[in-house]
């Protein structure tokens, strides 16, 4: 669909996983979120309250999230912003692509938004016959490369510093010194020059606030208020999800926000946008438009995936992910990577792309744990594993009338996150896989001790076989005992009882 | 004293007995009852994990069948008990309403071997036989977030007169992963080398964890690379500790 570079390649996960792992140069760049490790603790210290007071924040508006959307429709239009809705990502392209024909715009600066990566915006904006310039400078060094981000917070962690010397000299057109400041010093003046002549900003959302209908932005660089201020045209795409009930909770949400991404107490730009200018303000757009995109999130609500749409887009789960850390974000050749990007991939598409990206987890709960509004990621990829067995859009579950509300996580007390969501689905097996079917004998034999008794020794025997140093994929072959401890049980009672 | 029903595990049934022969000894050292029931078999985890529930709840009916006669069932993997704890009120839920209590009652007495001698039991009293035998714990980690396995294999090893010395980050998986090990091998060996190695740099004379699976994944490894001290699991470190006369003197086994 895109034109970006492929920078892992490979058919599979599992292929450009061993490309990424080969990657010394991607190793070096990616050995840098061990020290986000730190950030995630931040977040386990993060208090309680807070956690539970967002998680139950998240849960109360998903319990009606077309009611608050509607009251957020109504709060931007009574400040002056025009409500767009797109069901898809093609719709919403067309809506942004239809707004800079009609406002006769040119040249398109941007702000970093994952949610216009999810829609290829730049592609059908530069197709259109526009200029568009990222502003965040992660997302403008990942421009330049041709690239997609590899992080959701950070998009050049896959980046070392000689490469993206590179590619900012390319752009100068002389070499420049490989000096952060330096760089960053030409990538400042260089955006400059063209934010102050764009006519169209286009930004995302961290939050909507139904209430007052203001977008709550979170930066650290600054060039977003470039985006919002400069440009007589604004669009701010917005994913469903990301409606709040009231701009008070913004209270809570924004340094849950900031923590968990980065482990700011507060980023360092915070911009809160309630409409367009008003007659007597200074800056601000002629027009605002606010495209809010559903892209299959709706039809989340009340099954058990409804948990992720819970998800702030803080990065937690990825910096704390032991796979993530390993291959970085681009060998899950998806916009979202990471543990958020496996649940999250497959549901967006309708089970059409990252269909092995569920499997591709040692389900270890890292993320989980990590995870500031409480999504159980870990268990959600296992569920997806079901339901991703037959072809098709991923079976959804049972639309629970009786949803019941997230818990709180209590280790050991029998449903750590049980109760968060539906049971499995019991449904009518279609196509019976051969992997399905191999584990229904399996079952069927091993639930009778008969038939565990005597497929183990069978195994063991045959593992006779196998050369007592064999090695695959690395490792060697761990060899079964020669009698196992049951059978060694049931001889010693035999002999006694005789 | 409680009866303990014994929940051998496939892993440690097929792989390490001596591991499992240990986790009784345990036990019975701690004053409990053991018992073995012989009609086991596995929890059922591998197909859960690999999105086969119906496949799981067979199992998961026939282990409740297995160990609802017990006080309390007890096991040398953090994982296996997590399976209970965690998964069987989803898996039987659809079985029908009455499953659920049964497994409810069934899954709050079943326990790892160290949460249940310490958090049960109160029980630390052993003694190691060579005394300052450094060790370093991996956190398995369905027993660490699951059941809030952290403290207990260190307060046992502690008490056990071992010194204890941490990795930089014992709370990171080892790259098992059950089916994972085997669909992204090479990913599953790059984290149990980030594992071993971060094991080796404490200087440590052995790794000790609460889980045979991620072990036997260490070991494999290191087979190969020679890198990191030995894996050993908890049961065979602190059974090092029992004193065979007390043992015999009162009865066990």
């Amino acid at each position: 669909m895109s034109g970006h570079s492929i920078v892992t390649p490979g058919p599979t996960m599992r292929a450009r996983s061993k490309v990424a792992l080969r990657d010394n140069e991607l190793q070096a760049a990616i050995s840098n979120l061990d020290r986000r490790l730190f950030t995630a603790r931040a977040v386990a210290d993060t208090d309680a309250d807070t956690k539970a007071r967002a998680a139950a924040i998240r849960r109360e508006t998903l319990s009606d999230l077309d009611g608050w959307l509607d009251q957020l429709q109504v709060a931007l239009e009574r400040v002056g912003a025009t409500v767009h809705r797109a069901a898809t990502p093609a719709g919403a392209r067309r809506i942004i692509v239809d707004i800079a024909r009609r406002e006769q715009a040119t040249s398109v600066i941007k702000s970093k938004s994952m949610a216009t990566e999810e829609i290829d915006c730049n592609d059908a904006l530069e197709a259109a016959g526009l200029t568009v310039l990222e502003t965040d400078l992660g997302e403008y060094i990942v421009q330049l490369a041709g690239e997609r981000p590899s992080h959701i917070v950070t998009p050049t962690i896959h980046k070392t510093l000689p490469r993206i010397t590179e590619l900012l000299s390319v752009e100068a057109g002389a070499p420049l010194p490989e000096d952060r400041e330096l760089l960053t010093q030409f990538a400042r003046q260089r955006l400059r020059e063209q934010m102050l002549r764009a006519d169209m900003g286009i930004t995302g959302a961290n939050f909507a606030c139904a209430d007052t209908g203001t977008l709550a932005l979170v930066t650290n660089e600054g060039n977003l208020d470039y985006c919002v201020t400069v440009p007589r045209v604004q669009v701010a795409l917005v994913p469903v999800e990301k409606v709040i009930p009231r701009f008070a909770d913004l209270a809570t949400f924004l340094p849950l926000l900031t923590r968990s991404a980065t482990g700011q107490a507060i980023s360092n730009y915070v911009t809160l946008l309630t409409g367009p200018r008003r007659p007597g303000e200074i800056d601000g757009p002629d027009v605002l438009h606010v495209v809010l995109l559903d892209h299959n999130r709706r039809s989340l609500v009340g099954t058990p995936y409804e948990e992720m749409l819970a998800c702030i887009r803080c990065g937690a789960c990825l910096n704390v992910c032991p796979v993530y850390r390993s291959v970085s974000g681009h060998a899950y050749d998806s916009v979202y990577p990471g543990p958020m990007g496996k649940v999250l991939t497959p549901l967006l598409n309708a089970g059409t792309q990252g269909r092995d990206l569920p499997f591709a987890s040692t389900l270890c709960g890292a993320c989980t744990e990590a995870c500031p509004v409480e999504i159980p990621l870990a268990d959600l990829l296992v569920r997806l594993r079901a339901d991703l067995r037959d072809h098709g859009a991923p079976n959804l579950g049972t639309r629970a009338g009786e949803h019941t509300p997230h818990p709180r996580t209590v280790p050991g007390d029998g449903h750590p996150w049980a109760a968060a969501t539906a049971p499995l689905p019991d449904r009518p097996v279609r196509a019976r896989s051969l992997k399905r079917r191999g584990f229904a004998l399996w079952a069927r034999v091993w639930a009778s001790p008969y038939g565990y008794r005597m497929s183990t020794r069978g195994a063991r025997l045959g593992a006779r076989l196998i050369p007592r140093r064999a090695r695959w994929h690395g490792r060697r072959i761990p060899a079964p005992a020669a009698t196992s401890f049951l059978e060694q049980r049931r001889r010693e009672q035999q002999g006694s009882s005789r | 004293m409680p009866t303990v029903g014994l929940f051998v595990t496939c892993l440690g049934d097929q792989v390490r007995p001596d591991t499992v022969a240990n986790a009784e000894r345990l036990l019975v050292r701690a004053g409990c009852t053991v018992e073995v029931p012989l009609i086991q078999t596995c929890c059922g985890q591998p197909a859960i994990t690999a999105g086969e529930p119906e496949a799981a709840a067979r199992l998961a009916r026939h282990w409740v069948e297995t160990f609802e006669p017990f006080d309390a069932v007890v096991t040398p993997s953090g994982s296996c008990a997590s399976t209970v704890r965690h998964w069987y009120a989803r898996l039987l839920e659809p079985l029908g309403a009455g499953w659920l209590p049964r497994v409810d009652a069934l899954a709050s007495r079943t326990f790892e071997l160290t949460q249940y001698l310490v958090d049960e039991l109160g029980f630390t009293d052993l003694q190691l036989a060579p005394a300052g035998l450094r060790v370093t714990v991996h956190d398995a980690c369905h027993g660490l977030r699951n059941l809030g396995i952290r403290d207990q294999p260190r307060a046992l090893a502690t008490a056990a007169g071992v010194e204890l010395v941490e990795m930089s980050e014992p709370e990171t998986c080892c790259g098992f992963g059950g089916s994972f090990s085997a669909s992204y091998p090479e990913i599953a060996t790059h984290l149990a080398d980030d594992k071993l190695a971060m094991a080796a740099a404490t200087d440590a004379d052995c790794v000790v964890a609460c889980d045979t699976a991620c072990l036997l994944h260490l070991e494999a490894r290191r087979a190969v690379t020679g890198v990191g001290p030995e894996p050993v699991h908890i049961a065979d470190l602190l059974a090092s500790g029992i004193d065979p006369s007390r043992e015999a003197n009162e009865g066990a086994l």
